[in-house]
């Protein structure tokens, strides 16, 4: 070990802006390395995630009062458009495109991915894909028909400007990118282990990145058929979804969610995977029931791709299918439960330290159980005639995607800046941002269940003077809204800060066990100086103590 | 110091505690991208057998199909997944035919191309275009895309045998390397057994 530190002629660095190999642009945009490309990723979706919280802010001011006017009705259509098509495929998939490739190979101890440049060629096609669909601005207008884009609506007979024509270019190169990092990562992580990192030792973070991997490589190519063939429709004159020549807008739908609900998978589980490395290490405790969580981590890969019909109840399928998939929604949400659980169990008992990041994951626990359980009301099929198209679907599907993904994500943010960027993040800027965020988010979004049960449906312009209820609930939700777009330029704001004044952090400032915290902070271009043999799930735990520290048997005699 | 690389560079002996998948990863990345290109095709597939009795339409322009040109045409590109194996068997031998069969292969495979590309202007004559009906709009974006990926194919058939030729030795390009060629192109040989299947051999049955 000595000697090798004597070879090595640079000096430690504990500061990614000192790592000799990443000064200058060039070296940021000629890059190949897994850490340079995850930052990239991760910068460009908070980027990315500022712009479509700005859109949100819009969409909520104008309608904080009745009949107001602050934007009009075509560019109200382009704004929520584009506010869902930015947060799904330009903040939501680079945010956890750039956690997996950073981390995938730091934990389990290889020194890149398996295919660098297939890595840095998924980077540069989406922020291709993403100047594409802004540029459609330029262009003569944005695209208009939601995020999930519904012909007849999104045919050229409705809306004839360039927009939607750019919005499915965007998304299919998009997913051309997005397939080869998710082939990346299942090869990383099937070939490239450490010695002694079975499947069964790796963290529970890298299981969530190879299943979501899987998700992405099976079910994007859905949408890119999709795609083509809306595009067609469009540029060709083909006719898959125009009804007047025996087309179908019913195949849109099906195509669409048959990517469209794997994709709610895609985006909730690298969150999953971050908050399973941080209550574990905040809580002092090994992660409970490690096995079952990676088990039902599979169990709902494989039922996520038999739901899809749940989106669609109200389209006049028959009764068959809808009792089917009814069924299958209510049994996917059993993996999702056991893994509540499991957090959960793993936090009792355990010698709690409530850090910003741990914080952000407890909040997480909270409000992805409020949006699983109106969640599972839709695949109650009553409850989904009622509520469907309303503003109780748009709070249920914020609170999965804000408070569940990003605030798991941002969790893990917190919790791996030290590792990234060898500094820690301020706990005291991290402290306001926290509570902004949650007073904002659920200000914003729990009084949309009761807009949705009272009747408002979502993606109207604006509402009449004297529906009850409706004025003062979206005054409030306009008012919290402010608060939670405050939070997230604080929160990138404080990103910004402790990169320059933040505490140096040293290797394993959490005194974490996952071979991440061997490397430096940040780690050295190779990751690793010498890759230990792995004999557990807790490799830094083995070294500090000697082996045992976990219930792996297998491991003690290895 | 040997020991800093990382463990499972391919150049290193295993470590007797790697627990990897004994897979080259390239061939591994290449079969997770046929299963990926499978749903892609997939979906063609079902866009077009969901249409196929639209009005009647689709089911009697298949008719006009002409079965036994695109067939003879389809034997071609069939074959050319046999010489392909031939040329990868010569090549795993070290033998110069390996040249002789990938050759073969092109030509084989440009011969499907340009059936193709005739069937096409037929049809177009016949004013049976893209735009006209459910079977115009998916006949030609199934069997289009296919071609588009036969053309793909060629073109990685060509720089494997440009790799080949440009050596002193024939054998420069690795056993890897053509194999996930190769195994894309059985793939697109793999998928037009389904689409010959069902655009034009369905009508048969009653």
């Amino acid at each position: 070990m000595t000697q090798g530190a004597l070879e090595h002629s640079h000096k430690p660095v504990n500061w990614v802006a000192e790592v000799p190999e990443y000064k200058g642009i060039l070296s940021w945009i000629t890059s190949i390395d897994h850490k340079q490309l995850g930052l990239l990723y991760i910068m460009s979706a908070f980027g990315f995630l500022i712009v479509g919280a700005l859109l949100g802010l819009t969409i909520r001011m104008q309608l904080m009062f009745p009949m107001a006017h602050v934007v009009n009705q075509g560019q109200y259509n382009q704004i929520f458009t584009m506010h869902g098509t930015t947060m799904v495929f330009f903040v939501g998939m680079p945010l956890l495109f750039g956690f997996a490739v950073y981390l995938t190979p730091l934990m389990i101890g290889a020194r890149d991915m398996a295919f660098p440049r297939l890595n840095s060629f998924g980077y540069w096609v989406y922020i291709f894909g993403a100047i594409m669909l802004f540029f459609s601005f330029l262009a003569g207008g944005g695209p208009e028909a939601g995020w999930f884009a519904y012909p007849p609506l999104s045919e050229k007979g409705y809306l004839f400007n360039s927009g939607q024509n750019y919005w499915a270019l965007s998304l299919f190169v998009t997913g051309l990118g997005s397939v080869a990092t998710g082939i990346n990562l299942i090869v990383t992580i099937l070939t490239m282990r450490a010695p002694g990192m079975t499947l069964k030792r790796v963290p529970l973070f890298v299981w969530m990145i190879l299943m979501d991997a899987f998700l992405v490589t099976f079910s994007l190519p859905a949408l890119n058929a999709a795609l083509v063939m809306i595009l067609f429709d469009r540029i060709l004159n083909t006719h898959f979804f125009d009804a007047t020549v025996g087309g179908s807008p019913l195949l849109w739908q099906h195509f669409f969610w048959f990517f469209g609900h794997p994709e709610v998978y895609i985006l909730i589980l690298p969150g999953w995977g971050a908050v399973s490395e941080v209550i574990p290490v905040f809580s002092r405790k090994l992660l409970f029931g490690a096995g079952i969580m990676a088990a039902s981590t599979v169990a709902i890969t494989f039922l996520s791709f038999g739901v899809w019909v749940h989106h669609m109840f109200t389209t006049g399928l028959g009764t068959a299918p809808l009792y089917i998939f009814a069924v299958t929604s209510l049994l996917i949400a059993v993996p999702t439960g056991i893994k509540v659980w499991s957090w959960l169990a793993t936090m009792w008992g355990g010698k709690l330290r409530f850090s910003v990041s741990m914080l952000h994951a407890m909040a997480f626990l909270i409000q992805f159980t409020i949006g699983g359980l109106s969640g599972v009301g839709f695949a109650v099929i009553p409850i989904d005639w009622q509520l469907t198209d309303s503003y109780f679907v748009v709070a249920h599907f914020h609170y999965v995607l804000v408070g569940g993904m990003l605030f798991s994500l941002i969790s893990g943010v917190y919790y791996w800046y030290p590792k990234a960027t060898g500094r820690m993040m301020s706990e005291t800027l991290g402290l306001w941002q926290f509570w902004l965020f949650v007073i904002g988010f659920n200000g914003t979004f729990f009084v949309m269940h009761i807009l949705g049960i009272l009747g408002m449906p979502r993606r109207v312009w604006t509402y009449p003077v004297g529906m009850p209820g409706w004025a003062e609930l979206n005054f409030f939700s306009s008012c919290c809204s402010i608060i939670l777009v405050g939070s997230l330029l604080l929160f990138v704001y404080n990103l910004i800060w402790s990169f320059y004044h933040g505490k140096t952090a040293g290797p394993n400032p959490w005194n974490a066990w996952t071979l991440e915290w061997l490397a430096d902070s940040p780690p050295i271009a190779e990751n690793f100086e010498r890759v230990p043999v792995v004999r557990s799930r807790r490799p830094l735990w083995d070294l500090e103590f000697g082996s045992g520290g976990d219930g792996d048997g297998e491991g003690q005699h290895a | 110091m040997h020991n800093t690389a990382h463990a499972s560079a391919p150049s290193q002996p295993k470590h007797p505690l790697d627990t990897n998948l004994k897979v080259d990863r390239n061939i591994l990345g290449m079969a997770l991208f046929i299963g990926s290109e499978s749903v892609f095709f997939l979906l063609l597939i079902l866009a077009y057998v969901n249409f196929h009795n639209q009005y009647g339409t689709g089911a009697m322009a298949a008719w006009h199909l002409d079965v036994v040109k695109t067939g003879i045409f389809s034997i071609a590109l069939f074959a050319s997944s046999g010489t392909l194996w031939l040329a990868e068997r010569a090549h795993a031998k070290q033998s110069g035919m390996a040249f002789f069969w990938m050759i073969v292969t092109i030509g084989l495979g440009t011969t499907f191309i340009a059936g193709q590309g005739m069937e096409y202007a037929e049809l177009i004559r016949e004013n049976l275009t893209i735009s006209r009906d459910m079977f115009g709009s998916t006949f030609f974006t199934l069997t289009g895309f296919h071609g588009f990926h036969v053309i793909v194919g060629l073109i990685l058939l060509s720089i494997a045998l440009w790799i080949m030729a440009r050596g002193k030795k024939q054998h420069e390009i690795t056993e890897v390397g053509l194999t996930c060629v190769s195994m894309y192109w059985h793939f697109v040989d793999v998928v037009w057994v389904a689409v010959f299947s069902v655009v034009y051999l369905w009508r048969f049955i009653k």
